[in-house]
């Protein structure tokens, strides 16, 4: 079928290009979507400003504008994999429309279900989350192949210049998983913490 | 049925709610109309009510209240997004206008109608219902204070005879 890529050996590492990303925007409030995204984000380096998604698939992209809206001078950066945005793709077009500065969403893009035992996602079938992002008024896109690329985007991130969605190509691998805590309440009041909101 | 409405909108107000995010029902319209006419909050139209949830939910991680306007039928679409508000104990509010429950035109609104209130407090919400508009201010001031004081889930159902039949074929 034109547009399928499932032999999956393209792409960069993953934990790698997510740790490039993370350190090249330190200022981020980060939400990961369930699964190979927030054991990511976690191997990047726990933090305070990070909220790991353990469920709720389809739901980071939509809570990354609630707290984007919430928090206009900080850079919300929504790191998630692509299984997890096509369950959301209609949160794209809310996004597209309030359209917040501060919001980047980046989707680590293998083209697979990891999770679940690696099968084929509707990306590695030809379709395009940068393309449905671009249609839905996003301000910027990226698709993004090569590791030089991801410092720029950090950069780009902070400067909370206009919504924007990258697709980074990685690697269909089995990686290690690194596992954050579960507890969403100890989450919760750790992120609000950082910002300055006390525990009820 | 303005009048009802325009009193959840001061409520709202009052209570310090920015977000106020929807998936549109004829029942909300007059309050949609007033939030997006507001300074003080962001309407946000959605495509899906579990959107609403996600979002509602970072809202308050970045220290805003948000509230959710749907139907009854648009319970049904957040099921599972509610863990999200049980796993972390986030408040959460929504205000749902209760369709196929009272002199309903339309069959396929009935089935979501019969189990909306056991559906949310299946999830664990506390679900507070009004059939009078006397009732609605007090009501709606209740469930915010308990969202929000003491990082509930709350619904409350705005029964469909408040609302009013709905208008099908020109001269009914």
């Amino acid at each position: 079928m034109a547009g399928r890529e499932l032999t999956g050996r393209d792409g960069l590492d993953r934990r790698l290009a997510s740790a490039r990303l993370l350190s090249a925007c330190p200022k981020a409030l980060v939400i990961a979507g369930l699964g190979s995204a927030t054991y990511d984000l976690f191997a990047a380096g726990d933090r305070s400003a990070n909220f790991y998604l353990w469920g709720a698939m389809g739901g980071a992209a939509a809570m990354g504008l609630g707290l984007a809206l919430a928090q206009p001078r900080r850079p919300v950066l929504v790191l998630t994999g692509d299984g997890e945005q096509l369950m959301g793709m209609g949160a794209l077009a809310t996004v597209g429309v309030q359209r917040p500065l501060n919001l980047a969403v980046v989707v680590l893009d293998n083209g697979r279900f990891a999770e679940t035992g690696m099968q084929p996602s509707h990306t590695a079938q030809g379709v395009s989350l940068p393309a449905v992002a671009s249609g839905c008024g996003f301000a910027w896109t990226l698709d993004i192949s090569e590791m030089d690329a991801l410092k720029p985007l950090g950069a780009r991130i902070q400067a909370m210049q206009g919504c924007g969605l990258a697709r980074i190509k990685v690697r269909a691998e089995e990686v290690a998983r690194t596992l954050p805590s579960r507890d969403g309440v100890w989450l919760k009041n750790r992120f609000r913490s950082a910002l300055g909101f006390p525990p009820m | 049925m303005a009048a009802w409405q325009d009193r959840i909108f001061e409520v709202l107000k009052a209570g310090n709610v920015k977000q106020v995010a929807y998936v549109p029902d004829a029942g909300h319209a007059r309050l949609i109309e007033r939030v997006e006419d507001s300074a003080e909050m962001r309407g946000i139209v959605l495509t899906t009510e579990e959107e609403g949830v996600a979002l509602a939910c970072g809202a308050w991680l970045g220290g805003e209240r948000a509230v959710l306007l749907m139907q009854s039928s648009g319970v049904g679409n957040c099921v599972n997004m509610f863990s999200l508000v049980s796993n972390c104990r986030f408040p959460f509010l929504t205000l749902v206008t209760m369709r196929g429950e009272w002199a309903e035109f339309n069959p396929w609104q009935v089935p979501m109608a019969k189990a909306t209130q056991s559906v949310l407090e299946s999830m664990g919400f506390s679900v507070y219902r009004v059939a009078r508009a006397d009732d609605v201010e007090e009501t709606v001031q209740a469930a915010v204070d308990l969202a929000f004081e003491s990082d509930q889930a709350v619904a409350v159902l705005l029964a469909q005879r408040l609302i009013g039949r709905k208008s099908w074929l020109a001269g009914n």
